[in-house]
């Protein structure tokens, strides 16, 4: 079968020679996607199996590669949120919000307070749905559907509350240069009242069903584990790494948008298998949910949402049909003739997986230069290889969706 | 004590002298620039170094300057981190347009060898000593570089944006 | 079951009697087809997170008759693709849309699947139409759950409707030969 599957000159078609010859046992190649269902996303592996176990892989991505980089060089900085939007559609305010904090970074813009504080509200509530997301979707791959029933319902409110301050659902595409497009509606903050009522003693279930479930911990205990030397060397960040015992956070390393009012711990694992990472994503949710309290409580008074920048921050439609100041500023913002000074700028944000780092050179013309982004899925989803060998066909795909690689983010 | 960036300048002019230069920070990275050759052993220093231990890649990505002279068509950039000290530095090199050419420090940090990899796809930058360069992100079959400048972004052959349903050619038929 | 409200489809227009009901084969097929189709999940980014929001309990798909989400593309009948489908992809989209037993149909959920939306590039393709035949076409990017459930509910009532001589009609035949698929 293997050699029908094979070109003769992979690199597999000698083990299965070798092996053959060694003790005349039978390896066989197994194709695990690029449209497995149990993959969540378009991940090609060419797995060398022994029985049910894994020698090698050898995987193939670029599947969904949409050229985002190609797209940012040829669009003006305001129309290069949406594709952030697009890269991790698990937590797009995240990405939205680093795009702004790395325009702000090179325009030198302060914002005020109050949208900080804002930001890191809508921040921390989309780690919760990406969290939320890969842990129950962990669940499913280990046979436990409920959870994932259950939990789903609460990233529909969540879904509601960026309803309420954007519009938008999933692609967000939130925020403007200084600030938000509007100030939050009293709805929004009541929304939010009731999902932090409603949510811990759902995920407290969630986590209950889960943490001491005999099935589960067969499961996920010592699968997939890598320790923190391998992972640093990999280039992991986020909470793939914190569960093998790096404490290393962008929120603590780099505070952005004043995450430094706020005290939360940075939870870490021990053994970095799938267990931990699935333990710290827990975690996490309940410091993200704590931080959101905290900021609703520090909240400054007052409505302020954006920062008096009428260079780069649109008038209100309003303003723009009556007053020609405003109709001058829209028509330079939406044409993209706004000055933008020459230099280059990183800034990293901590996304739902790891770093997002945006590195962006612009020449003073209405569009980046160059926009790279640094995204933590591809980085860390080459260690997966490595992961798994030696692992069960079924412990592949359970370390896949532990690792929580994006498809959007993977190929950009 | 943190590492400052005079400490940075001086520990690299001491070892590599003029072959590491333009040392600037620009906005809040410090940044400096090698040639192609020394990248490795420059690498090699700031991770391994008792002082520096830049042990952390954070990124690496190309960039296209076509406009540029011929020597300095494309950038290879590295971000490094030191996560003790908590301080980043950024790396230039800068390749030649015809042929671009560098040493891969895929040995030294594991994770560069994607980054590598989506490098060559996009630039068609060669990294010497890489152990798999091929394409990533595209097609195998592709032989452009899709990332350079003179390659057009959009797809030559979409049919619905004909000019004339648009209205934009005068004869408009 | 008295208590319960559950909504039974309609029967078919026909010829009730004491003891017979006479109708058409075609509606009876369609009806059954309509109120059974098996979702093939081809999702490959942004729109497959909402089609699992549509498949959780709060919107719940199962409610028009699609419970069993097949992976397998023998076994299903409608292939539900979500997301950009790139060049390097649509081979492989292909594929499974050739291993799909007839009657089949094809409903491309958001834009990026109907016409490579916001992704004008070089490694896109700008619409799934240009490898397979699409039914329905589902706009948004992404669609809201209840955009994906009007789409299905859509081709529920392009089911009910066709005949069951379509898929050997030379129409059909010239339709997928147009595809280069036999």
């Amino acid at each position: 079968m293997s050699e029908l599957l094979l070109p003769p000159e992979h690199r597999y078609a000698k083990i299965i020679k070798e092996k053959l010859n060694e003790d005349g046992s039978e390896l066989s190649v197994l194709n695990l996607g690029p449209t497995h269902p149990a993959t969540h996303g378009i991940f090609q592996n060419i797995l060398l199996m022994d029985g049910e176990r894994i020698l090698e892989a050898e995987p193939t991505i670029g599947y969904i590669h949409r050229a985002f980089e190609k797209i940012a060089e040829n669009r003006p900085f305001y129309q290069i949120t949406p594709l952030t939007d697009r890269m991790n559609y698990c937590s797009s305010p995240i990405n939205n919000m680093g795009w702004w904090m790395t325009l702000e970074k090179l325009l030198n813009i302060e914002v005020p307070k109050r949208a900080q504080y804002l930001r890191v509200i809508v921040m921390e509530l989309a780690r919760i749905t990406d969290h939320l997301i890969c842990n129950s979707i962990l669940g499913v791959d280990t046979g436990a559907y409920t959870g994932f029933l259950y939990v789903f319902q609460f990233r529909e409110k969540i879904y509601e509350i960026y309803e309420e301050i954007c519009g938008a659902r999933l692609t967000t595409n939130m925020g403007r240069i200084g600030g938000f497009e509007r100030d939050w509606s009293p709805a929004a903050f009541e929304k939010l009242d009731t999902f932090l009522k409603d949510f811990p003693a759902a995920w407290k279930e969630f986590e209950n069903l889960f943490e001491r479930n005999r099935i589960f911990l067969d499961r996920t205990v010592n699968v997939g584990a890598i320790s923190a030397e391998q992972a640093m060397a990999y280039g992991f960040t986020g909470p793939n790494l914190r569960a093998a015992g790096v404490d290393y956070d962008v929120r603590v390393a780099h505070p952005y948008s004043s995450y430094e009012d706020f005290d939360f711990i940075v939870p870490v694992g021990k053994s970095g298998d799938t267990y931990d990472r699935f333990c710290v994503r827990n975690a996490e949710i309940w410091e993200s949910l704590s931080i959101i309290r905290q900021a609703l409580d520090k909240m400054p008074a007052g409505n302020e949402y954006h920062a008096q920048v009428p260079d780069y921050y649109l008038p209100p439609k309003e303003d723009v049909y009556n007053s020609m100041e405003s109709l001058i500023y829209h028509f330079k913002i939406v044409m993209g003739e706004v000055p933008v000074p020459v230099a280059e700028i990183y800034h990293p944000v901590e996304g739902g997986n790891g770093e997002i780092g945006f590195y962006l050179v612009t020449d003073g013309s209405r569009t980046p230069y160059r926009l790279h982004f640094r995204r933590p899925c591809f980085i860390y989803y080459q260690a997966y290889p490595e992961m798994i060998k030696g692992a069960l066909l079924s412990d592949a795909i359970v370390i896949l969706s532990s690792l929580n690689v994006i498809a959007g983010e993977l190929d950009a | 004590m943190a590492l400052e960036n005079t400490q940075i300048q001086d520990k690299l002019t001491e070892t590599f002298s003029s072959s590491v230069f333009n040392f600037q920070e620009e906005r809040d990275i410090f940044s400096v620039e090698t040639s192609a050759d020394k990248i490795t052993a420059l690498i090699l220093f700031l991770k391994n170094d008792a002082d520096l231990r830049f042990h952390f890649l954070t990124d690496l990505c190309g960039v296209h300057y076509p406009d540029n002279e011929i020597d300095r068509q494309f950038a290879i950039v590295y971000h490094l981190h030191n996560w003790y000290e908590n301080k980043r530095i950024r790396i230039k090199v800068y390749l030649n347009g015809e042929k671009p050419e560098i040493k891969s420090i895929s040995n030294i940090f594991l994770s560069s060898n994607w980054m590598e990899r989506e490098t060559y796809d996009f630039y068609g930058v060669n990294f010497i000593g890489h152990p798999q360069l091929k394409r990533i992100l595209n097609m195998d079959e592709m032989v452009s570089f899709p990332m350079r400048k003179e390659f057009p972004m959009e797809d030559s052959g979409r049919t619905d944006k004909d000019d004339r349903f648009f209205g934009r050619t005068t004869t408009n038929c | 079951m008295s208590d319960s409200n559950i909504n039974m489809v309609a029967p078919p227009e026909g010829v009730v009697g004491e003891g017979y009901f006479a109708t058409k084969l075609n509606d009876v097929v369609g009806l059954a087809r309509a109120n059974s189709l098996w979702p093939l999940p081809f999702a490959t980014s942004c729109c497959g997170i909402e089609f699992m929001a549509t498949m959780a309990s709060h919107y719940d798909l199962a409610r028009f008759g699609s419970e069993r989400v097949s992976f397998s593309p023998r076994q299903a009948d409608m292939l539900l693709v979500m997301g950009t489908i790139s060049k390097k992809m649509a081979p492989i989209l292909r594929q499974v849309y050739e291993q799909m037993a007839e009657p089949r149909w094809v409903i491309a959920v958001g834009a990026c699947a109907s016409s490579g939306g916001v992704f004008d590039t070089y490694s896109v393709l700008q619409g799934i139409d240009k490898v397979i035949p699409v039914d329905v076409y589902v706009p948004g990017c992404p669609p809201r759950p209840e955009q994906i459930v009007d789409g299905v509910m859509r081709l529920q009532e392009l089911v009910k409707s066709e005949s069951v001589r379509r898929r050997s009609s030379p129409e059909y035949q010239e339709l997928l030969a147009s595809y280069n698929i036999s």
